[in-house]
C-alpha cells in the first residue's frame, strides 16, 4: 500500500508498505526516522513509545494499516529547531542518559506525563513510566530528570 | 495478506461474513506481537479502529454497556465509579502505553486464560454482545470462555461490546505478578458480593478464567452480616478457591505455587470486600 501519515506536522507518504509492518518499521525504515527504538518488538520496553493522535502508544504494537491518514509524533519532534524541549534537556542536564537506547521512549512517555500533570509526585512518575525499561541507569537519575523537568 | 479497513459498523460485519478468517485487530497489543514474531500469517486482518460504534460507552439505569473497542485508560478514568471491578483490573494491565491502546474487546477476542478483565467480568455477571449481518446476541460470560484461548463467537461474528450491569455490591480484583506493571498474571481473583450473593472466579489457573460455585456457595451461606469476618472463614474461603483450581506448570509459576498464591489473594480480598461493606453499613447506621 501507499501509506499517508503525518509525521511531526509533516505529511508524509512511503510506498509498498505491507500493512502488516509495524509503524516503528514504517518510521525508521521507510520514513528515516531512527529516534524510536527497536527493542522487544512486544510492547514491554517502551523503547519505541510515539505520540499516535496525541495518545503515547507503543509503535511496535501499530500496524502500518493502522496509521493511515492517522498523526503521530516522535522523539524527532519534541524539540524546537536546535532548542531542545524541556524533557529532553532536563535528562541531559541530570545525566540520565547512559547507553541512551531505552531515553527516547522515556522522553516521549515523560513528556506526555507531564502535559497531563504539570507537578507529579514520585508515585505518579514512576507509574507513567512503568512501560519503559532501562538496563543502565537504575532509574534514580530518570526520576531525577523529570521532576527537573516539571520546574521548567 | 489483506487488510480490511471499515468505516462503520455495518461495514465491518459485511466484510467479516464475507472474509470469516479475517482477525479483528484493535489496539493491537496481542495481534501484532504474533506478527511481529511471525507467530501468526492472517489472510487478512480487520481493522477496527476506525469503527466509531465500537469506540464510546453509555450507562443507563440497568447498567453500562461498554463498546468493544474503548480503551483500557478510559475504563479506569471514566468508569472507575460505576464499574470498580473492572477498573481495579484495567489498571493491572501492561502500563500506560497497552492501556492506551488495549481494550476489553481485544481481551474477550483473545479469550486467554490469564487475560485480566475476564475474572471480573464473570463475576459481574457481564454479558458479551456478539454482531453478525445476522443478527446481534448477548452471551453471558459464564458461557463465553470455550476453551484455552478459544470463545462462544461464530466466524462470522464480531464482539461490539460487553454490557455490565449496574452494581451497588463490593467488587474487588487481585492478581499475582513479579512487578506491578507489564505482568500476566500468575494467577487472578476476582470477587463481587451483593444482595446477600457471592461471585468469585480465577483466572490464570485453569484452561479457561471459570467461577468456583463450592467456594462461592460456601461463604453466602457463612458470611456473618454486619459482623467482622472471621479468620477461620476466610481461609476456608481460600482453600475451597485453590481447590477449584486446575493450573499448570510453566514459566510464570508452578500449579502448586498458583494453587497457594489464589488461597492468598481470596483471602486478601475478601477481607479488603467485607472491609468495603461494613463501611457502608456504618455510614448509613
Amino acid at each position: 500500500m501507499r501509506l499517508n501519515v503525518t509525521v511531526n506536522g509533516e505529511a508524509k507518504q512511503a510506498d509498498d508498505v505491507w500493512e502488516g509492518e509495524s509503524l516503528l518499521y514504517v518510521l525508521r525504515e521507510r520514513l528515516g526516522l531512527p529516534g524510536s527504538k527497536n527493542a522487544c518488538e512486544q510492547g514491554e520496553c517502551g523503547s519505541c513509545t510515539v505520540y499516535l493522535d496525541d495518545v503515547p502508544a507503543c509503535s511496535c504494537l501499530v500496524a502500518a494499516g493502522q496509521a493511515e491518514g492517522r498523526e503521530v509524533r516522535t522523539v524527532e519532534g519534541l524539540a524546537d529547531g536546535e532548542r531542545l524541549d524541556p524533557v529532553q534537556q532536563s535528562f541531559v542536564d541530570a545525566g540520565a542518559v547512559q547507553c541512551g537506547f531505552c531515553t527516547p521512549g522515556l522522553v516521549v512517555a515523560a513528556h506526555d506525563l507531564l502535559n497531563r500533570v504539570p507537578d507529579p509526585s514520585d508515585e505518579e512518575i514512576r507509574e507513567a513510566l512503568a512501560g519503559n525499561l532501562c538496563r543502565c541507569t537504575g532509574y534514580e537519575k530518570i526520576l531525577d530528570a523529570v521532576r527537573m523537568a516539571s520546574t521548567r | 495478506m489483506d487488510f480490511l479497513r471499515p468505516q462503520n459498523l455495518a461495514e465491518a460485519l459485511a466484510l467479516k461474513a464475507e472474509r470469516p478468517d479475517a482477525v479483528p485487530i484493535a489496539g493491537g497489543t496481542d495481534v501484532m506481537v504474533e506478527l511481529n514474531f511471525d507467530h501468526r500469517r492472517p489472510a487478512a486482518l480487520l481493522d477496527l479502529n476506525r469503527v466509531g460504534e465500537l469506540a464510546g460507552w453509555s450507562a443507563s439505569d440497568a447498567g453500562v454497556r461498554l463498546g468493544a473497542c474503548v480503551p483500557y485508560t478510559r475504563v479506569i478514568a471514566e468508569l472507575g465509579d460505576r464499574l470498580p471491578g473492572l477498573a481495579m483490573a484495567a489498571r493491572t494491565v501492561g502500563s500506560p502505553q497497552i492501556r492506551n491502546r488495549g481494550t476489553v474487546g481485544g481481551n474477550l477476542g483473545a479469550a486467554s486464560p490469564a487475560g485480566d478483565t475476564h475474572p471480573v467480568l464473570l463475576v459481574t455477571g457481564a454479558r458479551i454482545e456478539a454482531a453478525s449481518t445476522r443478527g446481534t446476541r448477548l452471551i453471558p460470560a459464564d458461557e463465553f470462555y470455550v476453551g484455552v484461548k478459544r470463545n462462544a463467537l461464530a466466524d462470522d461474528e464480531l464482539i461490539t461490546a460487553v454490557h455490565l450491569p449496574a452494581s451497588e455490591g463490593a467488587q474487588q480484583f487481585s492478581k499475582v505478578g513479579t512487578r506491578n506493571a507489564m505482568v500476566i498474571a500468575v494467577c487472578s481473583f476476582a470477587l463481587a458480593i451483593e444482595n446477600y450473593q457471592v461471585r468469585a472466579a480465577i483466572g490464570s489457573a485453569a484452561p479457561t478464567p471459570r467461577r468456583v460455585p463450592e467456594a462461592e456457595e460456601f461463604l453466602a451461606g457463612e458470611l456473618p452480616w454486619g459482623s467482622p469476618l472471621p479468620d477461620s472463614l476466610k481461609r476456608r474461603f481460600g482453600e475451597l478457591v485453590a481447590a477449584a483450581a486446575r493450573p499448570i506448570d510453566d514459566v510464570r509459576g508452578t500449579a502448586a505455587y498458583r494453587k497457594h498464591a489464589l488461597s492468598v489473594l481470596a483471602r486478601r480480598t475478601l477481607g479488603w470486600a467485607w472491609q468495603d461493606i461494613l463501611g457502608r453499613d456504618s455510614a448509613c447506621a
